[in-house]
Protein backbone atom coordinates (compact mmCIF):
# COMPACT_ATOMS: atom_id res chain seq x y z
CA UNK A 1 0.00 0.00 0.00
CA UNK A 2 1.54 3.44 -1.03
CA UNK A 3 1.07 6.08 1.76
CA UNK A 4 -0.90 9.05 0.25
CA UNK A 5 1.88 10.95 1.12
CA UNK A 6 4.00 9.73 -1.84
CA UNK A 7 0.39 9.64 -4.41
CA UNK A 8 0.43 13.60 -3.41
CA UNK A 9 4.03 14.55 -3.73
CA UNK A 10 3.92 12.82 -7.50
CA UNK A 11 1.25 14.80 -8.48
CA UNK A 12 2.98 17.54 -6.76
CA UNK A 13 5.88 17.29 -8.65
CA UNK A 14 4.61 16.34 -12.15
CA UNK A 15 1.97 19.54 -11.98
CA UNK A 16 4.94 21.81 -10.76
CA UNK A 17 6.42 20.75 -14.76
CA UNK A 18 3.88 20.85 -16.20
CA UNK A 19 2.95 24.49 -14.76
CA UNK A 20 6.54 25.41 -15.33
CA UNK A 21 5.92 24.62 -18.98
CA UNK A 22 2.67 25.88 -19.44
CA UNK A 23 3.85 29.41 -18.08
CA UNK A 24 6.75 29.95 -20.29
CA UNK A 25 4.19 30.11 -23.20
CA UNK A 26 2.37 32.80 -22.04
CA UNK A 27 2.91 35.64 -23.58
CA UNK A 28 4.53 38.79 -21.69
CA UNK A 29 1.99 41.10 -22.48
CA UNK A 30 -0.25 39.11 -20.77
CA UNK A 31 1.76 38.58 -17.60
CA UNK A 32 -0.63 40.69 -15.50
CA UNK A 33 -3.61 38.67 -16.42
CA UNK A 34 -1.71 35.76 -15.53
CA UNK A 35 -1.39 37.10 -12.26
CA UNK A 36 -4.70 38.06 -12.02
CA UNK A 37 -6.21 34.77 -12.80
CA UNK A 38 -3.60 32.59 -11.03
CA UNK A 39 -4.81 34.21 -8.32
CA UNK A 40 -8.48 33.25 -8.85
CA UNK A 41 -7.20 29.56 -9.32
CA UNK A 42 -5.33 29.33 -5.80
CA UNK A 43 -8.69 30.38 -4.78
CA UNK A 44 -9.36 26.59 -4.96
CA UNK A 45 -7.98 26.82 -1.76
CA UNK A 46 -11.73 27.38 -1.08
CA UNK A 47 -12.17 23.06 -1.55
CA UNK A 48 -9.85 23.10 1.98
CA UNK A 49 -11.84 25.71 3.83
CA UNK A 50 -15.28 23.75 2.59
CA UNK A 51 -14.30 20.66 3.92
CA UNK A 52 -14.23 22.13 7.52
CA UNK A 53 -17.25 23.70 7.65
CA UNK A 54 -19.39 20.39 8.98
CA UNK A 55 -21.48 19.29 11.37
CA UNK A 56 -19.30 18.04 14.15
CA UNK A 57 -20.86 15.77 16.10
CA UNK A 58 -24.23 17.31 15.80
CA UNK A 59 -22.82 20.81 16.27
CA UNK A 60 -23.17 23.16 13.03
CA UNK A 61 -20.82 26.34 15.05
CA UNK A 62 -17.73 24.76 16.15
CA UNK A 63 -14.04 26.95 16.41
CA UNK A 64 -13.62 24.58 13.30
CA UNK A 65 -16.66 25.58 11.13
CA UNK A 66 -16.49 29.27 11.75
CA UNK A 67 -12.76 29.37 10.87
CA UNK A 68 -13.73 27.27 8.29
CA UNK A 69 -15.84 30.16 7.10
CA UNK A 70 -13.90 32.74 6.92
CA UNK A 71 -11.56 30.48 4.52
CA UNK A 72 -14.23 30.37 2.47
CA UNK A 73 -15.72 33.99 2.57
CA UNK A 74 -11.39 35.28 1.63
CA UNK A 75 -11.22 32.49 -0.68
CA UNK A 76 -14.16 33.62 -2.56
CA UNK A 77 -13.44 37.18 -2.75
CA UNK A 78 -10.00 35.65 -4.74
CA UNK A 79 -12.37 33.48 -7.02
CA UNK A 80 -14.70 36.18 -7.89
CA UNK A 81 -12.33 39.27 -7.98
CA UNK A 82 -9.62 37.20 -9.44
CA UNK A 83 -11.72 35.68 -12.44
CA UNK A 84 -13.54 39.07 -13.34
CA UNK A 85 -10.83 41.37 -12.98
CA UNK A 86 -8.90 38.92 -15.45
CA UNK A 87 -12.04 38.94 -17.80
CA UNK A 88 -12.14 42.44 -17.57
CA UNK A 89 -8.44 43.12 -18.72
CA UNK A 90 -8.51 40.31 -21.26
CA UNK A 91 -11.82 42.25 -23.13
CA UNK A 92 -9.61 45.86 -23.46
CA UNK A 93 -6.88 43.67 -25.03
CA UNK A 94 -9.44 42.24 -27.18
CA UNK A 95 -11.27 45.56 -28.15
CA UNK A 96 -9.54 47.79 -31.19
CA UNK A 97 -8.67 44.43 -33.03
CA UNK A 98 -9.67 45.98 -36.28
CA UNK B 1 -18.62 8.12 -4.92
CA UNK B 2 -14.91 8.79 -4.01
CA UNK B 3 -13.69 7.58 -7.45
CA UNK B 4 -16.45 9.99 -9.20
CA UNK B 5 -15.29 12.73 -7.27
CA UNK B 6 -11.58 11.88 -7.85
CA UNK B 7 -12.31 12.17 -11.96
CA UNK B 8 -14.14 15.68 -11.47
CA UNK B 9 -11.31 17.09 -9.33
CA UNK B 10 -9.23 15.91 -12.44
CA UNK B 11 -11.20 17.70 -15.01
CA UNK B 12 -11.34 20.85 -12.92
CA UNK B 13 -7.32 20.34 -12.38
CA UNK B 14 -6.92 20.26 -16.33
CA UNK B 15 -9.26 22.88 -16.87
CA UNK B 16 -6.76 24.63 -14.69
CA UNK B 17 -4.31 24.07 -16.83
CA UNK B 18 -6.35 24.70 -19.77
CA UNK B 19 -6.68 28.53 -18.41
CA UNK B 20 -2.99 29.01 -18.05
CA UNK B 21 -2.29 27.91 -21.35
CA UNK B 22 -4.80 30.12 -22.77
CA UNK B 23 -3.10 33.16 -21.93
CA UNK B 24 -0.18 32.81 -25.03
CA UNK B 25 -3.01 34.51 -26.81
CA UNK B 26 -5.02 38.10 -26.14
CA UNK B 27 -7.50 35.52 -28.40
CA UNK B 28 -7.48 32.45 -26.77
CA UNK B 29 -7.38 34.07 -23.05
CA UNK B 30 -11.03 34.80 -23.27
CA UNK B 31 -12.08 31.46 -23.45
CA UNK B 32 -9.22 30.08 -21.33
CA UNK B 33 -10.48 32.57 -18.66
CA UNK B 34 -14.00 30.82 -19.18
CA UNK B 35 -12.15 27.30 -18.80
CA UNK B 36 -10.98 28.44 -15.72
CA UNK B 37 -14.44 29.68 -14.12
CA UNK B 38 -15.87 26.06 -14.76
CA UNK B 39 -12.66 23.98 -13.08
CA UNK B 40 -13.58 25.88 -10.36
CA UNK B 41 -17.23 25.61 -10.54
CA UNK B 42 -16.84 21.69 -10.79
CA UNK B 43 -13.72 21.70 -7.84
CA UNK B 44 -16.66 23.48 -5.58
CA UNK B 45 -19.58 21.29 -6.75
CA UNK B 46 -17.66 18.30 -6.20
CA UNK B 47 -16.41 19.24 -2.29
CA UNK B 48 -20.06 19.12 -1.70
CA UNK B 49 -21.28 15.90 -3.03
CA UNK B 50 -18.08 14.46 -0.67
CA UNK B 51 -18.66 16.78 2.09
CA UNK B 52 -20.28 14.91 5.13
CA UNK B 53 -23.02 16.91 6.76
CA UNK B 54 -22.42 20.28 5.69
CA UNK B 55 -23.36 23.63 7.35
CA UNK B 56 -24.95 25.14 4.42
CA UNK B 57 -26.11 28.47 5.51
CA UNK B 58 -22.40 28.90 6.84
CA UNK B 59 -21.20 28.19 3.25
CA UNK B 60 -23.86 29.90 1.46
CA UNK B 61 -23.13 33.21 3.24
CA UNK B 62 -19.31 33.15 2.90
CA UNK B 63 -19.47 32.59 -0.51
CA UNK B 64 -21.97 34.86 -0.91
CA UNK B 65 -20.07 37.33 1.16
CA UNK B 66 -17.12 37.08 -0.84
CA UNK B 67 -18.83 37.28 -4.17
CA UNK B 68 -20.07 40.41 -3.72
CA UNK B 69 -16.83 41.90 -2.35
CA UNK B 70 -14.77 40.44 -5.09
CA UNK B 71 -17.42 41.43 -7.92
CA UNK B 72 -17.23 44.69 -6.74
CA UNK B 73 -13.51 44.85 -6.48
CA UNK B 74 -12.76 43.80 -10.03
CA UNK B 75 -15.47 46.40 -11.61
CA UNK B 76 -13.81 49.56 -9.38
CA UNK B 77 -10.25 49.00 -9.60
CA UNK B 78 -8.19 50.77 -11.68
CA UNK B 79 -5.91 49.37 -13.93
CA UNK B 80 -2.89 51.54 -12.16
CA UNK B 81 -4.26 49.90 -9.10
CA UNK B 82 -3.88 46.44 -10.36
CA UNK B 83 -0.88 45.55 -8.17
CA UNK B 84 -2.17 46.09 -5.12
CA UNK B 85 -5.31 44.36 -6.06
CA UNK B 86 -3.15 41.53 -6.90
CA UNK B 87 -1.18 41.55 -3.16
CA UNK B 88 -4.47 41.84 -1.27
CA UNK B 89 -5.26 38.88 -3.20
CA UNK B 90 -2.08 36.70 -1.95
CA UNK B 91 -2.70 37.88 1.36
CA UNK B 92 -5.90 36.34 1.50
CA UNK B 93 -4.78 32.75 0.40
CA UNK B 94 -2.20 33.22 2.61
CA UNK B 95 -4.88 33.81 5.51
CA UNK B 96 -7.33 31.12 4.67
CA UNK B 97 -4.40 28.29 4.14
CA UNK B 98 -3.79 29.69 8.23
CA UNK B 99 -7.90 29.78 9.12
CA UNK B 100 -7.68 25.98 7.15
CA UNK B 101 -4.83 24.41 8.94
CA UNK B 102 -5.60 25.98 12.24
CA UNK B 103 -9.32 24.56 12.08
CA UNK B 104 -7.91 21.09 11.41
CA UNK B 105 -5.87 21.52 14.46
CA UNK B 106 -8.88 22.17 16.16
CA UNK B 107 -11.17 19.28 14.19
CA UNK B 108 -12.36 17.48 17.37
CA UNK B 109 -12.18 13.55 16.79
CA UNK B 110 -9.51 13.87 14.10
CA UNK B 111 -6.18 12.52 14.56
CA UNK B 112 -3.07 13.56 12.75
CA UNK B 113 -0.66 11.56 11.23
CA UNK B 114 3.12 12.09 11.93
CA UNK B 115 3.43 13.46 8.14
CA UNK B 116 0.14 15.26 8.02
CA UNK B 117 1.57 17.26 11.43
CA UNK B 118 4.56 18.06 9.21
CA UNK B 119 2.01 18.78 6.29
CA UNK B 120 -0.21 21.42 8.37
CA UNK B 121 3.00 22.68 9.62
CA UNK B 122 4.25 23.83 6.09
CA UNK B 123 0.77 24.51 5.10
CA UNK B 124 0.19 26.84 8.03
CA UNK B 125 3.78 29.09 7.93
CA UNK B 126 3.95 29.29 4.13
CA UNK B 127 0.08 31.01 4.29
CA UNK B 128 0.98 33.25 7.36
CA UNK B 129 4.59 34.43 5.74
CA UNK B 130 2.30 34.82 2.73
CA UNK B 131 -0.56 36.88 4.12
CA UNK B 132 1.81 39.18 6.62
CA UNK B 133 4.22 39.30 3.53
CA UNK B 134 1.19 40.60 1.45
CA UNK B 135 -0.29 43.13 3.28
CA UNK B 136 3.44 44.46 3.75
CA UNK B 137 4.12 44.90 -0.23
CA UNK B 138 0.02 46.25 -0.26
CA UNK B 139 0.86 48.47 2.15
CA UNK B 140 4.56 49.66 -0.07
CA UNK B 141 2.35 49.42 -3.25
CA UNK B 142 -0.25 51.96 -2.26
CA UNK B 143 1.66 54.49 -0.57
CA UNK B 144 0.43 53.55 2.77
CA UNK B 145 3.86 52.96 4.09
CA UNK B 146 6.24 54.31 2.06
CA UNK B 147 7.64 52.10 -0.90
CA UNK B 148 11.49 52.42 0.64
CA UNK B 149 13.25 49.70 1.73
CA UNK B 150 13.78 49.66 5.25
CA UNK B 151 16.78 47.98 6.47
CA UNK B 152 18.94 48.00 10.25
CA UNK B 153 21.65 46.59 11.60
CA UNK B 154 21.20 42.79 12.24
CA UNK B 155 17.98 42.17 10.58
CA UNK B 156 19.19 38.80 8.83
CA UNK B 157 20.37 37.90 12.22
CA UNK B 158 16.52 38.71 13.75
CA UNK B 159 15.26 36.34 10.15
CA UNK B 160 17.00 33.49 11.24
CA UNK B 161 16.37 33.77 14.60
CA UNK B 162 12.45 34.21 13.65
CA UNK B 163 13.32 30.87 11.45
CA UNK B 164 14.64 28.70 13.85
CA UNK B 165 11.84 30.04 17.09
CA UNK B 166 9.59 29.18 14.25
CA UNK B 167 10.54 25.57 13.26
CA UNK B 168 11.14 24.93 17.23
CA UNK B 169 7.91 25.72 17.91
CA UNK B 170 6.77 23.46 15.21
CA UNK B 171 8.88 20.75 16.47
CA UNK B 172 7.23 20.83 20.28
CA UNK B 173 3.99 20.70 18.02
CA UNK B 174 4.50 17.69 16.44
CA UNK B 175 5.87 15.98 19.75
CA UNK B 176 3.62 17.31 22.10
CA UNK B 177 0.17 17.81 20.04
CA UNK B 178 -0.12 21.22 21.44
CA UNK B 179 -1.94 23.45 19.81
CA UNK B 180 -0.38 26.28 21.59
CA UNK B 181 2.56 25.20 19.94
CA UNK B 182 0.93 25.27 16.93
CA UNK B 183 -0.39 29.01 17.36
CA UNK B 184 2.69 30.40 18.67
CA UNK B 185 4.44 28.71 15.57
CA UNK B 186 1.51 30.56 13.27
CA UNK B 187 2.50 33.85 15.58
CA UNK B 188 6.58 33.27 14.83
CA UNK B 189 5.69 33.17 11.30
CA UNK B 190 3.47 35.99 11.11
CA UNK B 191 5.78 38.14 12.25
CA UNK B 192 8.81 36.74 9.83
CA UNK B 193 6.33 37.78 7.15
CA UNK B 194 6.91 41.35 8.25
CA UNK B 195 10.36 41.01 8.84
CA UNK B 196 11.28 39.60 5.18
CA UNK B 197 9.47 42.14 3.35
CA UNK B 198 10.36 45.47 4.63
CA UNK B 199 13.86 45.23 3.39
CA UNK B 200 12.57 44.76 -0.16
CA UNK B 201 11.33 48.17 -1.97
CA UNK B 202 11.68 50.55 -4.93
CA UNK B 203 12.30 49.47 -8.38
CA UNK B 204 12.03 45.43 -6.39
CA UNK B 205 8.44 45.74 -5.89
CA UNK B 206 7.14 43.50 -9.25
CA UNK B 207 9.78 40.48 -7.73
CA UNK B 208 7.88 41.33 -4.50
CA UNK B 209 4.44 40.80 -6.36
CA UNK B 210 5.84 37.81 -8.42
CA UNK B 211 7.29 36.46 -5.15
CA UNK B 212 4.48 36.68 -3.56
CA UNK B 213 2.72 34.88 -5.99
CA UNK B 214 4.61 31.77 -6.07
CA UNK B 215 3.78 31.45 -2.44
CA UNK B 216 0.68 31.89 -2.79
CA UNK B 217 0.56 28.65 -4.88
CA UNK B 218 2.95 26.44 -2.70
CA UNK B 219 0.61 28.17 0.37
CA UNK B 220 -2.30 26.36 -1.05
CA UNK B 221 -0.41 23.12 -2.17
CA UNK B 222 0.19 22.35 1.27
CA UNK B 223 -2.96 22.31 2.45
CA UNK B 224 -3.69 20.34 -0.50
CA UNK B 225 -1.33 17.84 1.01
CA UNK B 226 -2.62 18.13 4.52
CA UNK B 227 -6.40 16.80 2.88
CA UNK B 228 -4.57 14.41 0.25
CA UNK B 229 -6.41 16.76 -2.37
CA UNK B 230 -5.19 16.82 -5.97
CA UNK B 231 -6.86 19.94 -7.39
CA UNK B 232 -5.50 21.40 -4.46
CA UNK B 233 -2.11 20.57 -4.90
CA UNK B 234 -2.03 20.43 -8.76
CA UNK B 235 -3.49 23.92 -8.85
CA UNK B 236 -1.11 25.44 -5.93
CA UNK B 237 1.62 23.90 -7.95
CA UNK B 238 0.81 25.52 -11.20
CA UNK B 239 0.20 28.97 -9.67
CA UNK B 240 3.67 28.01 -7.62
CA UNK B 241 5.77 27.85 -10.17
CA UNK B 242 4.01 30.60 -12.57
CA UNK B 243 4.54 32.88 -9.88
CA UNK B 244 8.29 31.74 -9.75
CA UNK B 245 8.89 31.89 -13.66
CA UNK B 246 7.68 35.60 -13.44
CA UNK B 247 10.29 36.45 -10.15
CA UNK B 248 12.60 34.97 -12.48
CA UNK B 249 11.81 37.08 -15.66
CA UNK B 250 11.90 40.08 -13.38
CA UNK B 251 15.34 39.72 -12.04
CA UNK B 252 16.61 39.26 -15.23
CA UNK B 253 15.00 42.48 -16.78
CA UNK B 254 17.10 44.21 -13.82
CA UNK B 255 19.98 42.02 -14.17
CA UNK B 256 19.54 41.41 -10.25
CA UNK B 257 19.74 37.71 -8.81
CA UNK B 258 17.03 36.89 -6.54
CA UNK B 259 19.17 36.60 -3.45
CA UNK B 260 20.36 39.85 -3.90
CA UNK B 261 16.58 40.77 -4.16
CA UNK B 262 15.50 39.16 -1.02
CA UNK B 263 18.28 40.44 0.69
CA UNK B 264 16.87 43.64 0.28
CA UNK B 265 17.93 47.16 0.29
CA UNK B 266 18.24 48.46 -3.52
CA UNK B 267 15.71 50.99 -2.68
CA UNK B 268 18.12 52.74 0.14
CA UNK B 269 21.56 52.25 -1.55
CA UNK B 270 21.69 54.70 -4.75
CA UNK B 271 22.40 58.23 -3.49
CA UNK B 272 26.07 57.06 -3.47
CA UNK B 273 26.17 55.77 -6.89
CA UNK B 274 24.47 58.71 -8.63
CA UNK B 275 27.47 61.04 -7.50
CA UNK B 276 29.57 59.11 -10.68
CA UNK B 277 28.17 62.21 -13.09
CA UNK B 278 30.69 65.14 -13.82
CA UNK B 279 29.78 68.44 -13.47
CA UNK B 280 27.19 70.23 -15.70
CA UNK B 281 26.46 69.22 -18.58
CA UNK B 282 24.44 70.16 -21.50
CA UNK B 283 21.35 69.16 -23.27
CA UNK B 284 19.19 70.92 -25.95
CA UNK B 285 15.20 71.34 -24.86
CA UNK B 286 12.54 71.85 -26.96
CA UNK B 287 8.78 72.92 -27.03
CA UNK B 288 6.22 70.16 -27.73
CA UNK B 289 5.24 72.00 -30.71
CA UNK B 290 8.63 71.22 -31.90
CA UNK B 291 8.53 67.78 -30.80
CA UNK B 292 5.26 67.02 -32.77
CA UNK B 293 6.66 68.57 -36.23
CA UNK B 294 9.97 66.26 -36.03
CA UNK B 295 7.48 63.44 -35.32
CA UNK B 296 4.35 63.92 -38.22
CA UNK B 297 7.64 64.35 -40.65
CA UNK B 298 9.20 61.06 -39.79
CA UNK B 299 8.39 57.85 -41.56
CA UNK B 300 8.56 55.56 -38.17
CA UNK B 301 8.17 56.30 -34.28
CA UNK B 302 8.92 54.60 -31.72
CA UNK B 303 7.25 55.55 -28.17
CA UNK B 304 8.97 54.14 -25.24
CA UNK B 305 6.15 54.50 -22.48
CA UNK B 306 7.69 54.34 -18.64
CA UNK B 307 5.17 54.52 -15.55
CA UNK B 308 5.77 58.10 -15.12
CA UNK B 309 3.19 57.98 -17.93
CA UNK B 310 0.72 55.91 -16.10
CA UNK B 311 0.94 58.17 -12.79
CA UNK B 312 0.17 61.39 -15.26
CA UNK B 313 -2.57 59.25 -16.75
CA UNK B 314 -1.53 60.39 -20.03
CA UNK B 315 -1.82 57.02 -22.31
CA UNK B 316 -5.14 57.89 -23.72
CA UNK B 317 -4.22 61.17 -24.88
CA UNK B 318 -0.67 59.11 -25.86
CA UNK B 319 -3.26 57.32 -28.33
CA UNK B 320 -4.92 59.62 -29.57
CA UNK B 321 -1.06 61.28 -30.64
CA UNK B 322 -0.17 58.02 -31.58
CA UNK B 323 -3.42 57.39 -33.67
CA UNK B 324 -3.10 60.51 -35.77
CA UNK B 325 0.74 59.62 -36.46
CA UNK B 326 -0.30 56.72 -37.98
CA UNK B 327 -3.36 58.43 -39.80
CA UNK B 328 -0.39 60.62 -41.56
CA UNK B 329 1.63 57.82 -42.49
CA UNK B 330 3.74 57.34 -39.52
CA UNK B 331 4.77 53.92 -38.88
CA UNK B 332 4.25 53.92 -34.71
CA UNK B 333 5.11 51.23 -32.55
CA UNK B 334 5.28 51.11 -28.70
CA UNK B 335 8.34 49.40 -27.33
CA UNK B 336 7.99 47.94 -23.65
CA UNK B 337 10.36 46.71 -21.22
CA UNK B 338 9.75 43.94 -18.58
CA UNK B 339 9.72 45.89 -15.97
CA UNK B 340 8.11 49.16 -16.97
CA UNK B 341 5.17 49.00 -14.81
CA UNK B 342 4.91 48.14 -10.90
CA UNK B 343 4.02 44.15 -12.04
CA UNK B 344 4.87 41.89 -14.89
CA UNK B 345 3.57 43.33 -17.68
CA UNK B 346 1.29 46.28 -16.30
CA UNK B 347 2.37 48.50 -19.12
CA UNK B 348 0.73 46.41 -21.46
CA UNK B 349 -2.73 46.37 -19.77
CA UNK B 350 -2.72 50.23 -19.33
CA UNK B 351 -2.09 50.58 -22.77
CA UNK B 352 -5.16 47.82 -23.89
CA UNK B 353 -6.90 50.07 -21.60
CA UNK B 354 -6.12 53.38 -23.69
CA UNK B 355 -7.13 51.42 -26.58
CA UNK B 356 -3.53 50.72 -28.17
CA UNK B 357 -3.59 48.49 -30.86
CA UNK B 358 -2.11 45.09 -29.57
CA UNK B 359 -0.18 44.58 -32.49
CA UNK B 360 1.12 48.12 -31.95
CA UNK B 361 2.84 46.91 -29.16
CA UNK B 362 6.68 45.20 -28.94
CA UNK B 363 8.34 43.45 -26.44
CA UNK B 364 12.36 44.50 -25.69
CA UNK B 365 13.89 41.41 -27.78
CA UNK B 366 11.51 41.82 -30.38
CA UNK B 367 11.93 45.64 -31.07
CA UNK B 368 15.18 46.42 -29.74
CA UNK B 369 17.16 45.34 -33.18
CA UNK B 370 14.59 48.16 -35.12
CA UNK B 371 15.81 50.87 -33.26
CA UNK B 372 18.82 51.93 -35.44
CA UNK B 373 16.46 52.28 -38.61
CA UNK B 374 13.93 54.74 -36.02
CA UNK B 375 13.65 58.13 -37.31
CA UNK B 376 12.30 59.43 -33.96
CA UNK B 377 12.13 58.06 -30.21
CA UNK B 378 9.61 59.08 -28.17
CA UNK B 379 10.62 58.53 -24.11
CA UNK B 380 7.76 59.82 -21.92
CA UNK B 381 7.98 58.72 -18.18
CA UNK B 382 11.23 56.40 -18.83
CA UNK B 383 14.39 56.88 -17.91
CA UNK B 384 16.70 53.79 -16.48
CA UNK B 385 15.26 51.75 -18.78
CA UNK B 386 16.81 53.69 -21.92
CA UNK B 387 20.28 54.73 -20.09
CA UNK B 388 22.80 53.11 -22.17
CA UNK B 389 24.94 52.99 -19.00
CA UNK B 390 23.69 49.63 -18.56
CA UNK B 391 25.58 48.78 -21.93
CA UNK B 392 28.56 50.74 -21.61
CA UNK B 393 29.59 51.65 -17.97
CA UNK B 394 30.81 49.10 -15.73
CA UNK B 395 30.83 51.09 -12.56
CA UNK B 396 27.16 51.65 -13.10
CA UNK B 397 25.04 49.89 -10.36
CA UNK B 398 22.87 48.80 -13.28
CA UNK B 399 25.37 47.96 -15.80
CA UNK B 400 24.21 44.54 -17.53
CA UNK B 401 20.86 45.17 -17.14
CA UNK B 402 19.54 45.21 -20.57
CA UNK B 403 17.74 48.02 -22.21
CA UNK B 404 15.74 49.27 -24.69
CA UNK B 405 18.12 50.88 -27.66
CA UNK B 406 16.48 54.13 -27.91
CA UNK B 407 20.05 56.13 -28.27
CA UNK B 408 20.65 54.21 -31.34
CA UNK B 409 17.79 55.96 -33.13
CA UNK B 410 18.39 58.72 -35.43
CA UNK B 411 16.32 61.26 -33.17
CA UNK B 412 15.23 61.00 -29.52
CA UNK B 413 12.17 63.17 -27.41
CA UNK B 414 12.53 62.48 -24.26
CA UNK B 415 9.36 64.18 -22.14
CA UNK B 416 10.03 64.44 -18.74
CA UNK B 417 9.49 66.68 -15.73
CA UNK B 418 12.94 68.08 -14.92
CA UNK B 419 16.59 66.65 -15.00
CA UNK B 420 16.27 64.87 -12.15
CA UNK B 421 17.47 60.92 -11.55
CA UNK B 422 15.17 58.95 -12.24
CA UNK B 423 14.01 55.93 -9.93
CA UNK B 424 17.48 54.10 -9.26
CA UNK B 425 19.06 57.87 -8.74
CA UNK B 426 20.97 57.73 -11.99
CA UNK B 427 21.89 60.31 -13.96
CA UNK B 428 20.85 59.49 -17.99
CA UNK B 429 23.64 60.00 -20.96
CA UNK B 430 21.22 59.67 -23.05
CA UNK B 431 19.62 63.38 -22.00
CA UNK B 432 22.93 64.53 -23.00
CA UNK B 433 23.15 63.51 -26.51
CA UNK B 434 23.58 65.86 -29.43
CA UNK B 435 20.30 64.01 -31.17
CA UNK B 436 18.21 64.08 -28.12
CA UNK B 437 15.57 66.77 -27.57
CA UNK B 438 14.28 67.89 -23.97
CA UNK B 439 10.73 68.16 -23.45
CA UNK B 440 9.85 69.20 -20.04
CA UNK B 441 6.66 69.19 -18.21
CA UNK B 442 3.77 67.08 -17.26
CA UNK B 443 3.64 64.02 -19.72
CA UNK B 444 -0.08 64.56 -19.52
CA UNK B 445 0.04 68.10 -21.04
CA UNK B 446 3.01 67.90 -23.02
CA UNK B 447 1.30 64.78 -24.74
CA UNK B 448 -1.69 66.88 -24.95
CA UNK B 449 0.09 70.08 -26.80
CA UNK B 450 1.74 66.73 -28.97
CA UNK B 451 -1.88 66.43 -30.15
CA UNK B 452 -2.68 70.02 -31.06
CA UNK B 453 0.40 70.14 -32.82
CA UNK B 454 -0.21 67.17 -35.30
CA UNK B 455 -3.91 67.88 -35.17
CA UNK B 456 -5.04 70.25 -38.18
Amino acid sequence: MIDPFITSLTVFVLAVFVGYHVVWNVTPALHTPLMAVTNAISGIIVVGALLQVVDINGEAITLTSVLGAIGIFLASINIFGGFLVTQRMLDMFKKKKR
Amino acid sequence: MENISAILYLIAAVLFILALKGLSSPVSALRGNLYGMVGMLIAVVTTFLIMDKPVLALIGAAIAGGAVIGAWRAKTVEMTGMPELVAAMHSLVGLSAVLIAVAAIFHSGVEHTPVQKVELFIGAFIGAITFTASVVAFGKLSGKFGSKAVSFSGQHLLNLILAIAMVGFGIVYFVSDSHAAFLAMVAVALVLGVTLIIPIGGADMPVVVSMLNSYSGWAAAGIGFTLNNPVLIIAGACVGSSGAILSYIMCRAMNRSIVSVLLGGFGAEPAAAAAGASGPKNYKSGSAEDAGFLMSNADSVIIVPGYGLAVSRAQHALQEFAELLHEAGVKVRYAIHPVAGRMPGHMNVLLAEAEVPYEQVQEMEEINSDFANTDVVLVIGANDVVNPAAQKDKASPIYGMPILEAHKARTVVVVKRSMNAGYAGLDNELFYMDKTMMVFGDAKKVVEDLVKSVAH
